[in-house]
């Protein structure tokens, strides 16, 4: 789960992470009573959604002048941006970040996040501050500086102390160098305590008052430890999902939405994937990821059948089961009794393999339904791509 | 032969009071593994399926001499389960549990390290020798004892290459499900080995999807290491950057994890690469020239 900027902020000032004083405004009103209030030389306006590259997009506005504050934020609430992250189609604005703005002397990258090789929390930094981490690491890979922490003992002062200074800090500023070492076991522990995924701050500052600032601020959470943190479910902002994505988690159901156009509904992520790639190798595109998970019953069938419907782009849908402990039949079952309710005008293919696939498939050949079956995977796909036409 | 498990293994099941976890038991039981005990704190004395619950693995492994457990613990209480079974002195952690937050994991892996006990998953289907023992949640008909040596993070994409291994008449030695999670026990550099040493062995298929760089390091270790022939399929060809293909691990993060990098990387090292998963059977047929 990702959260906004104003939000990954707010838990960095609770770790003791220092961050420009601001406030989350979703008013021009609100706006100009925080700007009174703040009464700083610059003022900083930055809409607030879940992707990178706002700055690029018109998504952040600087001004000296209290006055303008109120024109700005109206100006980018209610825009739509359009960066490299958020797709053609853009992401509204509903909320903005107002803070103060910083004298910066120099700008760093900093992040955490679990190293998938060795399993162990892993801070990696960059004096290239400001610019996609990505892309440092593709250009200058030198520049990056990466430091694991054993999760054992947990972050130990040389492990600050060994960034600071890769990064050299004390020929930048001295004077940050212990409240950055500081800073490093604090963002630790946020990182190990609340359970997140990653926790970035690009830029970090240090200012022209020999100070560390994080500037800008992302945190994205594992899925899985939300269940112990109450305060940051609540930081989901559904303005920022897939309506079908939501209604899916809903029903349990692990939906993405993808741009092709057939429809697929499979018992299994590792399956679902490859149904997806092997449409595409038939010749069309997939139109989405559905998981319908291991128990697949009549109410998550026709959960799922709802679900692919609401998507215009879907002009066929292909249903593809392995039947392992649960039984082919129960499927075929589920899938007749969720055809009834859910009506379906585009071709469905459905193939059925593993325990009692062919008493699943006699089952759906005689129920009257309009569909086809199949038992080999490639078959299937075939017979979808060629009743569905290739995608444009 | 086989690896990792067999008919002498002897299973502790935890969490077997539980309804996942006494319908597994009871189905391993009726494959013919030999599931001794079960634990559930504070339901000692009772049995399922003729199987004894007790209320630790510590006791479990005093009272039954079980060397592998099989866990089916709810994800808020699994790495503590996980950890029992280690201290308890059990060899083989099969950890079927779905939804483990993956900065336990950090901590449960830091654990095991150094310790002679070896953890596999969570988040897999478990593992299969076939004939002998049946440790995880997969459908055992589908397999039929013979050759072939599976290793994958998926659990249904597995039985379809295991149907078609089957179906072929080629058969499996012992197929091991590693799971789908960024941070987990046993990875694919480490079941290689086994299959490479087993002599009953005569391929490996390898089925990896989008994420991490498992399939990378795995192709490195084949290339100096391994002599059999692998079979390989990667899951995730069409999916998107940036997002999680319902497994916590299948993501492609910064540009990292994609399916044409891993493919690529095990084409270099000679493994026999497949974009089609309905031709996994077929692929390992040609292989061992059959």
């Amino acid at each position: 789960m990702n959260v906004h900027e104003f939000q990954a902020k707010q838990l960095f000032a609770q770790f003791g992470v220092p961050v420009p004083r601001g406030k989350e405004v979703t008013s021009p009103e609100a706006a100009t009573t925080w700007a009174n209030e703040l009464n700083t030389p610059v003022f900083v306006v930055k809409a607030q959604i879940h992707a990178g590259g706002r700055g690029k997009a018109g998504g952040v506005k600087i001004t000296k002048d209290k006055a303008a504050v109120a024109g700005l934020a109206k100006e980018l609430i209610g825009k739509t941006l359009i960066t490299h992250q958020t797709g053609p189609k853009g992401r509204k604005v509903h909320r903005l970040l107002l803070e103060e703005g910083a004298n910066i002397a120099k700008e760093l990258y900093l992040s955490i996040l679990v190293d998938r090789d060795t399993g162990w929390p892993t801070f990696i930094a960059s004096t290239e501050g400001g610019m996609e981490i990505e892309e440092v690491a593709e250009k200058t890979p030198e520049k990056i500086i990466k430091e694991a922490i054993d999760p054992a003992v947990g972050f130990q002062g040389h492990n600050g102390r060994n960034v600071a200074f890769a990064l050299g800090l004390q020929n930048m500023e001295p004077a940050v160098i212990n409240p950055f070492v500081q800073m490093l076991g604090n963002l630790y522990r946020l990182f190990m305590e609340k359970h997140a995924a990653l926790v970035e701050i690009n830029p970090l500052i240090i200012t022209k008052e020999k100070t560390l600032v994080a500037l800008d601020g992302k945190v994205s959470f594992d899925d899985n430890g939300l269940f112990k943190h109450e305060d940051v479910q609540k930081m989901r902002d559904l303005n920022e999902e897939d309506p079908l994505e939501i209604e899916a988690t809903a029903n349990n159901l692990n939906y993405v939405k993808l741009d092709g156009n057939i429809g697929c509904m499979v018992n299994g992520a590792g399956l679902a994937m490859a149904t997806m790639d092997v449409i595409k190798l038939a010749g069309s595109e997939p139109a989405n990821f559905l998981d319908v998970g291991g128990g697949a019953t009549k109410d998550t069938v026709a959960a799922g059948f709802r679900i692919l419907l609401k998507d215009p782009n879907v002009k066929g849908i292909f249903i593809n089961i392995f039947g392992g402990i649960v039984r082919c039949e129960r499927i075929a079952h589920g899938v007749i009794e969720a055809a009834k309710e859910v009506k379906i005008a585009v071709p469905l293919v459905v193939r059925l393999q593993g325990t009692n696939a062919d008493e699943g498939r006699k089952l759906l050949a005689e129920s009257g339904l309009k569909l086809d079956v199949a038992n080999d995977l490639w078959e299937a796909a075939q017979k979808i791509v060629k009743l569905t036409g290739k995608a444009v | 032969m086989s690896i990792l498990v067999n008919k002498n293994t002897r299973v502790v099941v935890q969490g077997i009071t539980g309804k996942e976890g006494s319908f597994h038991a009871t189905q391993c039981k009726a494959y013919g593994t030999k599931m001794v005990a079960g634990v559930t704190p504070g339901k000692a004395g009772q049995e399922v399926e003729g199987i004894p619950v007790f209320n630790t693995v510590a006791d479990a492994v005093k009272k039954t001499e079980c060397d592998t457990s099989l866990i089916f613990v709810p994800p808020p209480f699994c790495a503590d389960a996980i950890l029992e079974a280690a201290d308890a002195g059990v060899k083989l952690i099969i950890c079927i549990t779905e939804g483990i937050p993956v900065n336990d994991m950090v901590k449960v892996k830091r654990a095991l390290h150094g310790r002679d006990v070896r953890l596999v998953g969570p988040n897999c289907p478990g593992v299969i020798t076939v004939d002998e023992a049946k440790i995880g949640i997969m459908p055992g008909f589908i397999h039929k004892r013979g050759v072939v040596g599976v290793v994958s993070r998926s659990g249904t994409l597995t039985y379809e290459a295991v149907h078609q291994l089957s179906t072929l008449g080629l058969g499996e030695t012992t197929c091991v499900g590693i799971g789908g999670d960024p941070v987990n026990g046993t990875g694919f550099v480490d079941v290689l080995p086994l299959f490479e040493k087993d002599p009953e062995t005569q391929a490996v298929v390898m089925i990896g999807e989008i994420g991490g760089d498992a399939e990378e390091k795995a192709a490195e270790y084949i290339k100096k290491n391994v002599k059999k022939p692998v079979i390989s399929f990667i899951a995730g060809i069409t999916a998107p950057p940036g997002r999680r293909m319902g497994h916590a691990g299948a993501i492609i993060s910064g540009g990292k994890g994609t399916a044409s990098e891993k493919m690529k990387a095990l084409e270099a090292a000679g493994v026999r690469v497949v974009k089609n998963p309905a031709e996994i059977g077929h692929a390992v047929k040609a292989a061992l020239g059959r």
